[in-house]
């Protein structure tokens, strides 16, 4: 019987020939990534275990990135916290370099890999086809002291993609179109795998976007069938594929759905759900008071220049924060040589450091009482982007920043 | 002339304002709500156990800073009678004569003090303390036109024939 | 009888020959009231029972110390400010632009010889064209918006006359920190500080900026320089006669002269916590740092930006210490952008954060914890002001930041 690529990785790192959908398998992880949302917690845990150590220290990357720079005293505690265990303990460590999923795209993340993250977007590095997935400190803190853990082996949602997205449509459309067609809950436990013809239109940014996002279908974890444009991603940042796996032909999956990439269109998620999902032009003329381009799903070069393509010589709507925060400092630096950093702001954009800003939503940026965001972050829940009673709208780079010149929800082609 | 006395609360040299009342808590809605932070990088216990009536004695330069208007504001809010010190800030000094909160300047008295004792002042005259008389002076008449007044909101009221 | 400068714009404003001790009335040539404080003005406004401005072009309203948002409520201060602008008809509004001691007078909003009063302690800074600029609480603020003027004191004047060539590693920070370290927090406090010299005719608007920033440190009422060929460049203006006038006549009478030579000074730091706690950075090389923080009213131009860059150039910062930019506005960051100077502040991976007060302010932009130590180019390191009280702030110059920031200590530049 064939496999799924989540079932090879799985194999493969627990040393076995063969899994099956319902099997429970102990597994060696190749990396794990914790950020400052809550390392402080893990290392409370780990000081109390009995006798605490690190099974392979290499394998552990830690990132400041949700509250940076740090912005109140509670969070200085747990930074310094962090920052004092992984210079005692040598972890790889980095503050500021950017959003922990993009920092870990851009260095560490290789096909094949097995990885756990302590937060819920690490299915994001699939778009190498890696097998990422979020867990809790105690998961993490037992794979941290052996290096092992548990994995029950997902179903596979498998996605063929068809077509191309037409001009002015992006990755971020689409994966929202999925998650309102499946819903919230439609990839619970399962992976969601993606390949066909249509992927080759996709870049890794692209690839990102998407896989970042398949956790708001409730997704164990995402991939990315392995092409030349991984593999040209990974030899451009100095990496190898650990391992290449295709689904085979006669692997089994839980459904296919064939997506037509041509059809898709600019697309909204309404408060306060990401699978509320509804044309874009549909909720055109909502009134907004603050727009965010950044995130691990959407701060990226490519998400960048599509914004800027849309502000150039224009300005953001004089009563609209529009906050642009760049992934992480390499794509600051590019964007800076591109010129898009200059175009923000002569908008009169406010360009943050890279950072997780208002998609985490206890930072800078938080919104207030019945404010109304647009954004490209990752989530739309109740009170996510500040006060309680807030209301978050999600879109694409495109039609975030032209909402940002009207003061109202828009689309890139009304500007 | 008024006469008035009070327990004392005694502090040093360079109180800021930042000591008063720090940034973080400066965006509250009310002076009620910023209240229980006064004081709190330097004692963090100070604010609640300042009662109606007491008397803050202080050194130098009391209320440097910034000039956040909310550090008289609470200090009053407190209530606080009045604060003696060796010398004060001038915007400082300026906000709290508009807030009508009595700003009293004596160079000795910080010295003497202790914590915990009553001292008996005799506005525009004189501070008692263990039988000894401290002389104060007297507030120029612009400044005690403010304060008669009842603060600057109520003379510009006056001012606009609102009251 | 000749007059310090002080005196000359309080007596153009009044139209009378002033002294000092004299308590006038003088008229209000613009007001600048920041995020912090609009909520504050705005209701004191109202219950005064104005219902107009007394000139809505003079009135500023600039957006910084709350940008971006770290608490959930600091937007109401934006929506109480919106609403203000849109009822009273203010045009004068800068929602992101940067600092509003930078904006004042980086925007052309004051002048030499204007007399200018801002809701926040710094307003000192526009001495560096030569005007009257002080800080005040939101109640007088409130009544200057109705009235358009304010009583003040005219001050005495410290002169500070300052000549010959600064060092390579000596910026106007260090000038400003060893003079308020001589003079004490409370030195000049209801004073005037009047700067001249060669040393300082030879300074730019910039490092004029950092200087007259700090003169509230001192207790200073206000600070000035005497406008020149610089500030007009600056102001784009044309100088006239009355404005070359802002000098402190030869036969002035000033409470207290200081001199210095330019080549005495060295780099210092403002120790915890105290701006008057001032030591030569020798005495303090190889403290061990968490932080570095570039940027504010006081050290966050230009110049600054390219001092730190130049010490950055083709290094990196020190592992596990963080370093924040934080421009003073959005034109300094463009022009930054443009000169190829955020390119080497980013790639010695510094941590370049959207023009604003930052962590000078000590609402967010890098909140440390006990025990660490933060070197800053900004003007207070009073006790919790960025973080806990177990936080220990050193202030220093841009050159001596940056140096620091490479070498994970304090260090003397280069």
């Amino acid at each position: 019987m064939g496999m799924t690529m989540a079932e090879k990785i799985i194999a493969a790192a627990a040393g076995v020939e063969e899994v099956k959908p319902g099997d429970i398998h102990t597994v060696e992880l190749d990396r794990l990534m914790s950020n400052d949302g809550t390392t402080h917690l893990t290392i409370d845990m780990y000081n109390k275990l009995k006798n605490p150590h690190i099974a392979d220290v290499n394998k552990l990357v830690w990132i400041v990135d949700h509250n940076v720079p740090c912005d109140s005293v509670k969070t200085a505690a747990s930074h310094k916290k962090m920052r004092d265990f992984a210079r005692e303990h040598e972890i790889t460590f980095y503050e500021g370099a950017g959003v922990c999923h993009q920092v870990m795209m851009e260095n560490h993340v290789t096909s094949g890999e097995l990885i756990f993250g302590a937060d819920s977007h690490t299915c994001a590095y699939g778009a190498v086809g890696a097998f990422g997935t979020g867990v809790g400190c105690t998961d993490y803190l037992y794979a941290m002291v052996t290096g092992k853990s548990w994995l029950l082996v997902p179903e596979t949602l498998r996605f063929e993609l068809k077509g191309k997205l037409p001009k002015g449509v992006y990755a971020r459309d689409l994966i929202l179109t999925i998650i309102g067609q499946i819903g919230a809950n439609g990839a619970n436990y399962m992976a969601m795998e993606f390949g066909g013809e249509g992927l080759k239109t996709l870049n890794i940014s692209d690839r990102i976007a998407i896989c970042n996002l398949c956790v708001e279908a409730g997704a164990k974890t995402a991939l990315m069938e392995v092409d030349e444009i991984t593999r040209a991603y990974l030899k451009e940042h100095g990496r190898e594929p650990k391992h290449a796996f295709q689904s085979d032909g006669d692997a089994n999956f839980a459904k296919v759905y064939e997506i037509d990439l041509s059809a898709i269109k600019p697309i909204v998620a309404k408060p306060h759900f990401v699978d509320s999902v509804v044309d874009a032009k549909e909720c055109v003329g909502t009134h907004i008071d603050e727009a965010f381009l950044g995130s691990c799903n959407n701060g990226r070069i490519e998400d960048l220049r599509a914004g800027a393509e849309v502000i150039k010589g224009k300005k953001v709507h004089p009563l609209v924060r529009f906050l642009v925060v760049p992934a992480s400092q390499t794509v600051y630096e590019q964007a800076l040589e591109e010129g898009i950093i200059k175009t923000f702001m002569e908008a009169g954009a406010i360009v943050m450091n890279p950072n997780c800003s208002v998609c985490w939503g206890s930072c800078q940026g938080v919104i207030g009482e019945n404010e109304v965001l647009i954004s490209t972050g990752t989530r739309n829940f109740k009170g996510r982007a500040g006060h309680k009673d807030s209301f978050v709208y999600l879109a694409s780079a495109a039609t975030v920043t032209a909402s940002a010149i009207k003061g109202e929800i828009a689309t890139a082609d009304m500007i | 002339m008024e006469k008035f006395s009070g327990k004392v609360w005694v502090l040093g040299d360079d109180i800021d304002t930042d000591i008063i009342i720090p940034t973080e808590y400066l965006a509250l809605e009310t002076v009620k709500d910023m209240a229980p932070y006064a004081f709190s990088p330097l004692r963090p216990e100070l604010a609640a156990q300042i009662k109606q009536g007491d008397i803050i004695v202080a050194g130098k330069n009391f209320g440097c800073g910034s000039s956040r208007e909310q550090a008289p504001e609470i200090i009053k809010a407190l209530g606080v009678k009045c604060v003696i010190a060796k010398s004060f800030a001038r915007i400082f000094f300026r906000n709290s004569i508009n807030n009508g909160l009595l700003l009293i300047e004596n160079e000795k008295l910080r010295d003497v003090v202790s914590e915990g004792d009553d001292i008996a002042v005799t506005l525009n005259q004189a501070i008692e303390y263990h039988g000894e008389t401290y002389e104060i002076a007297s507030l120029p008449k612009n400044l005690m036109d403010i304060i008669n007044a009842g603060g600057l909101v109520k003379a510009m009221r006056k001012l606009n024939g609102l009251d | 009888m000749g007059a310090t400068i002080i005196e000359k714009i309080i007596g153009n404003n009044t139209k009378k020959e002033v002294k000092p001790g004299d308590i006038v009335t003088v008229h209000v040539d613009r007001v600048m009231i920041h995020d912090i404080f609009i909520p504050f003005v705005a209701s004191k406004f109202e219950e005064m029972g104005f219902t107009k401005l007394y000139d809505a072009d003079k009135v500023v309203l600039i957006y910084d110390h709350l940008v971006p948002a770290s608490q959930v409520d600091d937007t109401r201060h934006f929506r109480v400010g919106n609403e203000f602008v849109e009822k009273y008809d203010i045009k004068n509004i800068h929602r992101s632009d940067g600092i509003c001691h930078q904006l004042m007078t980086e925007a052309g909003y004051v002048k030499p010889g204007n007399i200018v009063f801002g809701t926040d302690s710094h307003t000192t800074t526009y001495g560096c064209v030569g005007a009257f600029s002080s800080g005040i609480g939101y109640t007088e603020m409130a009544s200057i918006l109705g009235t358009g003027t304010m009583w003040v004191r005219v001050p005495e004047t410290i002169k500070v006359n300052i000549k010959g060539k600064l060092p390579e590693n000596v910026m106007a920070k260090d000038i400003i920190l060893k003079l308020i370290g001589d003079l004490g927090a409370d030195g000049a406090t209801y004073k005037a500080l009047e700067f001249a010299g060669d040393t300082i005719d030879d300074m730019s608007v910039s490092s004029r900026m950092s200087m007259a920033n700090m003169a509230i440190e001192a207790g200073a009422k206000c600070a000035l320089f005497t406008p020149d060929e610089k500030t007009a460049e600056y102001c784009e203006i044309e100088l006239t006669d009355r404005e070359r006038d802002l000098v402190g006549d030869a036969d002035a009478q000033y409470c207290r002269v200081i001199e210095y030579r330019a080549e005495d000074f060295v780099p210092v730091m403002a120790c915890p916590s105290n701006v008057d706690n001032v030591k030569p950075v020798s005495e303090l090389v190889g403290k061990e740092i968490d932080q570095v923080f570039i940027g504010s009213c006081t050290n966050g131009r230009l110049e600054d930006l390219m001092a730190a860059a130049q010490v950055l150039q083709g290094k990196k910062v020190a592992p596990f210490v963080k370093l924040i930019i934080t421009p003073a506005s959005r034109k300094i960051y463009n022009q930054a952008v443009e000169n190829g100077t955020m390119a080497v502040l980013a790639g010695a991976g510094a941590m370049v954060t959207h023009p604003s007060c930052g962590l000078c302010c000590g609402r967010a932009g890098g909140i440390l914890t006990d025990g660490e130590t933060v070197v800053a180019t900004n003007n207070r390191n009073f006790l919790g002001r960025m973080g806990t009280s177990k936080v220990g702030i050193y202030l220093a110059s841009p050159k001596t930041a940056a140096a620091c920031a490479v070498a994970g200590k304090i260090v003397e530049p280069e």
